[in-house]
């Protein structure tokens, strides 16, 4: 049985669906990621589901209860680290932990105890006694990730844990959730828009696009769907005919002294197909990425830093006009 | 009610306090330059009853400095659901009662350390206190600072956006104050000033305060007592179903 699961959940503002008849359902110990670009819901979902928001209609379990009836019950089985930062700045490391742990009626022994591993956890022992004001961006994501789980939740929400982090912070917290997910083994929802996040992280990705999931499968799978990797190859007279005798050749796309060729399983494939080619001046290997997948299924491209601020908004009208 | 969460929220609300010293120097300050300026400037000319302007004002002031720093404390609300600040509270499963006491009662905390820091400058203007005088205006700062955040924390919670804040002191301080008598006696005055300042609760903490302090009081004190208590209880209970139906 999943520990989170969703009916039907839709969430309107106004005219607009924000969250449109959403049914997934989360295995325990299982990191699902939903990715899609910005508003496409993903905040919106995760708020239902830390009972933050009430749904329009539909309804949701966690952990066995339902976020309407018992949100308390929810609510204490859930740790959830938000987009934006939410630990006080003028307060230490170990003062958030505590105060946090306070609030969930913990005793003084437990919470204690629970400090000191999530400190060791996150690694941030030597700065606990810091003001947070002096962390950076990612060591306090890093105390946020620690706070949520003194309490030892059943399910993590992880919203965007990487947003607004340098690439080098970024790698490094993917590095850091995933040793958390397999030292723990706790279930995760983890949104985000950035491909290679969920690629890293998920066992199982939704793609959801204007408040609909699109699709939901392994990584891999998903991958397999778009129909394979794709070979470029630089060549002056290319043997088609018997390219498309080939049974793992998908796809072959012609253009002057190029061809493009879509191949399933290239690393077993890549040098029979090489052969059969004719001479060759150079070869390029890509392999798909979920950034393909998003492009096939939804016909755009996901927009890879928010790309719709008012902004980004006015700099493109601009463009377009000039 | 979860003892352990309202002590939580108050610690955190103390602790951030106490590092902000802007907040601190500027909640010690002000009280003093009124009493400094205004109350010695027009105490100059201006003596009521007898009594000079400046001691006449006194027990005004404090409640001037109460009502701005508990009504804003608690409106403040509305950036801390701006940032998220809050949204981390509301998930844990600490409920929305025990936070809301949480807040009161670090507004009723900051009432007191700032009633104390004006009740120490009042020796320098010639108020004299006994033991008894002291424990009765901390009660009635505690009573009364609890219904004023209550007040701020309601306005807090309706609010959707900070834009309005500035309108907070236009519509809701201002004439609380001026409308209190904190500044003027209540004898003798016009009938709709009379009126208004009636039906003001904030004129009930002024006169209780001035009668504890300077011995001019206008109202009975049962009946302010009264008045005081049903203020605090029916403040708390709006505040409390108001923080209840906020959404985040």
């Amino acid at each position: 049985m999943p520990i989170v699961e969703t009916f039907n959940l839709t969430k309107k503002f106004g005219k607009i669906t924000a969250v449109d008849s959403l049914n997934i359902g989360i295995d325990e110990g299982e990191v699902f990621g939903l990715l899609g670009p910005n508003g496409a819901g993903k905040t919106t979902i995760i708020k239902m589901l830390a009972t933050l928001l009430e749904p329009t209609s539909g309804n949701a379990k966690v952990n066995g209860f339902d976020v309407m009836k018992k949100p308390q019950k929810v609510r204490e089985s859930i740790g959830i680290v938000f987009q934006e930062p939410s630990s006080d700045e003028l307060l230490t490391g170990y003062e958030n932990m505590k105060l946090y742990a306070m609030m969930y009626g913990l005793p003084k022994d437990e919470i204690k105890r629970g400090i000191t591993e999530a400190l060791e956890l996150v690694e941030l022992t030597e700065r606990r006694d810091d003001l947070v004001r002096t962390y950076s961006g990612g060591m306090r994501r890093r105390l946020e990730i620690g706070r949520s789980l003194i309490h030892k939740p059943k399910v993590l929400f992880l919203d965007e844990p990487t947003l607004g982090l340098d690439p080098a912070g970024r790698e490094k917290m993917w590095d850091y959730i995933g040793r958390l997910v397999k030292e723990l083994r706790m279930t995760v929802l983890l949104t985000t828009h950035y491909m290679e996040e969920a690629d890293n992280l998920a066992d199982k990705v939704g793609i959801i696009d204007q408040g609909k999931i699109v699709i939901i499968d392994t990584p891999k799978a998903l991958k397999r769907t778009v129909g394979g990797d794709l070979v470029t190859i630089k060549t002056a007279n290319p043997n088609t005919g018997a390219l498309k005798k080939l049974a793992y050749v998908k796809n072959i796309k012609q253009n002057d002294d190029q061809i493009t060729i879509t191949v399933e399983n290239v690393s077993k494939n890549l040098q029979e197909l090489l052969k059969v080619v004719g001479k060759i001046e150079s070869v390029e290997v890509r392999n798909t990425t979920l950034n393909d997948v998003f492009l096939h299924f939804t016909g755009r491209r996901i927009h890879e830093e928010g790309g719709n601020t008012w902004f980004d908004k006015i700099v493109q009208e601009s463009i377009s006009k000039s | 009610m979860n003892l352990n969460g309202i002590s939580a929220i108050w610690q955190r609300e103390i602790l951030t306090f106490l590092r902000e010293k802007p907040r601190i120097i500027s909640a010690a300050i002000n009280p003093i330059f009124w009493l400094v300026t205004f109350g010695a400037g027009l105490g100059s000319t201006v003596n009521i009853a007898g009594i000079n302007y400046q001691q006449f004002i006194f027990a005004g002031i404090i409640v001037q400095t109460m009502l701005f720093s508990s009504i804003f404390y608690g409106s403040y609300l509305v950036w801390d659901r701006r940032i998220d600040l809050l949204k981390a509270v509301l998930v844990t499963p600490l409920s929305r009662q025990s936070i809301f006491f949480g807040k009161v009662l670090s507004g009723v905390t900051f009432a007191l350390i700032q009633t104390a820091i004006i009740l120490a400058f009042g020796f320098f203007i010639g108020i004299s206190y006994t033991f008894a005088s002291i424990g009765l205006v901390i009660m009635i700062v505690a009573l009364a600072a609890a219904a004023l955040t209550a007040i701020g924390l309601t306005i807090g919670s309706l609010m959707t956006s900070p834009e309005g804040f500035q309108l907070i002191t236009t519509f809701v301080i201002f004439p609380l104050f001026f409308l209190s008598g904190a500044l003027f006696p209540l004898e003798n005055l016009p009938f709709y000033l009379a009126a208004l300042t009636a039906v003001n609760p904030v004129t009930y903490i002024v006169d209780a305060l001035r009668g504890l302090l300077i011995g001019i009081q206008y109202f009975g004190s049962f009946e302010i007592i009264s008045i005081l208590a049903a203020f605090a209880l029916i403040a708390n209970l709006i505040g409390i179903q108001a923080f209840k139906r906020m959404r985040s």
